[in-house]
């Protein structure tokens, strides 16, 4: 009598876990991504950063991180609705793009990004409008185009979420990533 | 002892099964009408022995008082309760005022099935304007209420109805590890019976109806070094493919109303133009090769033109172009910038995202005399739909931090929020139910 209840609970018990990962409408056809767990197919020797795109350390060859070298900043900035690279940006880019055209075997992706004004595809437009202009920077400067990866991910991944200026600045530019 | 705890288990479990996993939509009216036309919608009769969980004369009641048409009359000032034409007093009716009158009968006819009829009059001519009789399962009874609104608003405005009508969007959630989840989810128009249709980690953007109802066009990326890529999944089904198999990035899917042609932007190249796909041939045909940025396609309703939006002269503004190529002319001259409209069902106007000088807010362009109609405040919004009889608009917008929609009828007066009660939602596509 014991065993039978003991069973009757464990079934019991996996009908309730089984029911809880089945929850949804009888005839529902959910697609589960799973995409997420594809690898990369940019060959690296650097880290790999996470799906949520947050800057990853960059170690360089002699294995130290100088924060004054413009190696080491990931990140560049643009004015709004622009994709020009301004002075700061430019110097930036050009010294990733030395030590890339002098790296054959790294690669790198350029990530572009906008704030939240204008509609979002408009804005992945002007984002992978940013980062085609690292790219073609990267390009002039002898990177082998199979190297860069551009793509765009509009206003979607924001870094700061504030609805103002000092918030918007931060989220329109183009990460550098190994 | 052991009967109170299966007991318990049971609840439970029936209990967990029965509670949705992801949010539901909630509806809050932000500014109705006091005016409207009088009409008593009275609950219909229930014979049988299990009533069902949907009470069709509530559904009703709260369609017709979001459409912003008609004051549905209090049951409690009812004079009488007729639930067949033999049973109506008109005179009941007129006393409280009531220019229009619903009634209707449900009989459960079987273990799950329910019979279902109604019938609407014009009290003062004491006249029978519509009638319809269903056989349907429980798990139907929703859309068979939204059916019967269809039918009331139609024969009181003239107008078809857009209530048994299905909203898709996008909604994002942070998960444990603060990554933000993405789910493209599929709902009726009153936000009931959520669906979710996919999840990734990834954006999803610009979902977009089939003309069939069946399949929904949609934006999201395939790995972190992948762009932006179209796919089309059945909803009923959860089959899916790429659109396309091109190496550069593509989105901003748009059907023709035939379903044979998509329109959407495409880069090769570096370049974002409008291309064209005919769907069973396979075959792209490109519309715009002007180096600025073309996106956001929309067919006109007879497919003959594309409007589109294009930074060639600046600041993004619509342009329009024929579906067969040549030049694009050049729509709005007013605000600073234009973008992401498509056209209202009648073919007569353009809904939009326009930047007056407060923001991004949504207003309706009439092609004929070049004016802009502002019809919310921004200064985050974004997204607009059409509903499929071209008198509510739906779009994404910002209540406190939190991103939710909203509709707005076409004349601006009446003004709804639909919110999730945890998560942002966005990005929404209206559409016509197929069956």
């Amino acid at each position: 009598m014991r065993r039978i209840f003991h069973f009757s609970l464990v079934l019991l018990l996996s009908v309730v876990l089984v029911g809880c990962a089945v929850n949804k409408k009888k005839g529902s056809a959910e697609v589960e991504d799973s995409s997420v767990n594809l690898q990369a197919d940019v060959t690296s020797s650097g880290l790999s950063s996470d799906d949520s795109g947050s800057v990853q350390v960059l170690t360089t060859t002699d294995n130290t991180l100088d924060l004054n070298d413009p190696l080491g900043t990931r990140v560049i900035y643009f004015e709004f609705d622009s994709n020009a690279l301004t002075p700061e940006a430019q110097r930036i880019v050009e010294a990733h793009a030395e030590y890339l055209a002098g790296n054959p075997g790294m690669a790198a992706v350029l990530e572009g990004h906008a704030d939240e004004r204008g509609t979002r595809e408009y804005n992945l437009a002007l984002g992978e409008r940013r980062a085609n202009a690292v790219a073609d920077l990267f390009q002039m400067m002898g990177v082998m185009p199979d190297a860069v990866r551009s793509i765009s991910y509009g206003e979607e991944r924001p870094v700061a979420m504030e609805h103002d200026e000092s918030a918007w600045s931060l989220n329109r530019r183009v990460e550098i990533l190994y | 002892m052991i009967k109170v705890f299966i007991a318990g288990m049971v609840t439970l479990l029936v209990g967990l099964l029965s509670a949705p996993t992801w949010a539901v939509l909630t509806i809050e009216i932000t500014e109705g009408q006091d005016t409207g036309i009088p009409i008593a919608v009275v609950p219909f009769h229930f014979q049988g022995q299990q009533r069902p969980n949907e009470e069709i004369r509530n559904i009703v009641s709260a369609d017709l008082y979001r459409s912003g048409r008609f004051l549905s009359l209090p049951p409690g000032d009812f004079l009488s309760r007729p639930s067949g034409p033999d049973q109506v007093r008109f005179k009941d009716w007129r006393l409280i005022k009531a220019e229009a009158l619903v009634i209707g009968h449900v009989s459960q006819v079987g273990d799950d099935h329910y019979d279902v009829s109604f019938y609407l009059y014009n009290v003062f001519k004491e006249k029978l304007l519509a009638g319809y009789r269903w056989t349907v399962g429980s798990s139907q009874l929703r859309q068979v209420a939204h059916q019967v609104s269809d039918y009331i608003y139609e024969a009181l405005t003239g107008i078809p109805g857009a209530f048994d009508t299905r909203i898709a969007y996008v909604t994002v959630e942070k998960d444990s590890s603060d990554i933000r989840q993405y789910q493209l989810m599929v709902a009726d128009s009153d936000g009931h019976n959520a669906q979710r249709i996919l999840r990734t980690n990834f954006p999803i953007l610009s979902p977009a109806w089939a003309p069939d109802g069946k399949r929904l066009a949609y934006v999201s990326f395939a790995s972190r070094t992948s762009g932006a890529m179209i796919w089309v999944q059945n909803v009923e089904t959860g089959e899916r493919r790429k659109l396309l198999q091109e190496k550069g990035t593509a989105s901003a899917p748009a059907w023709s109303a035939d379903g044979r042609r998509l329109a959407l932007r495409l880069s090769r190249d570096g370049n974002h133009d409008i291309y064209i796909l005919d769907v069973a041939a396979s075959r792209l045909t490109r519309l715009t090769t002007h180096p600025g940025i073309d996106t956001e396609p929309a067919w006109s309703p007879n497919g003959r033109y594309l409007v589109f939006t294009s930074d060639r002269s600046g600041r993004p503004h619509i342009f329009r172009i024929s579906a067969a190529g040549g030049p694009a002319e050049r729509l709005t001259r007013v605000g600073r910038e234009n973008a992401g409209a498509s056209y209202s069902p009648n073919g007569k106007h353009l809904v939009m995202v326009t930047n007056q000088g407060n923001g991004d807010q949504i207003g309706v362009f009439y092609t004929g005399n070049n004016e802009v109609k502002v019809l919310t405040d921004g200064p985050l919004d974004d997204s607009p739909t059409y509903s499929p009889n071209g008198a509510m608009i739906m779009y994404a917008t910002q209540r406190g931090n939190q991103g939710v929609l909203a509709a707005v009828s076409a004349d601006g007066r009446i003004k709804q929020i639909l919110r999730l009660h945890q998560g942002e939602v966005r990005e929404p596509a209206w559409s016509s139910r197929k069956q």
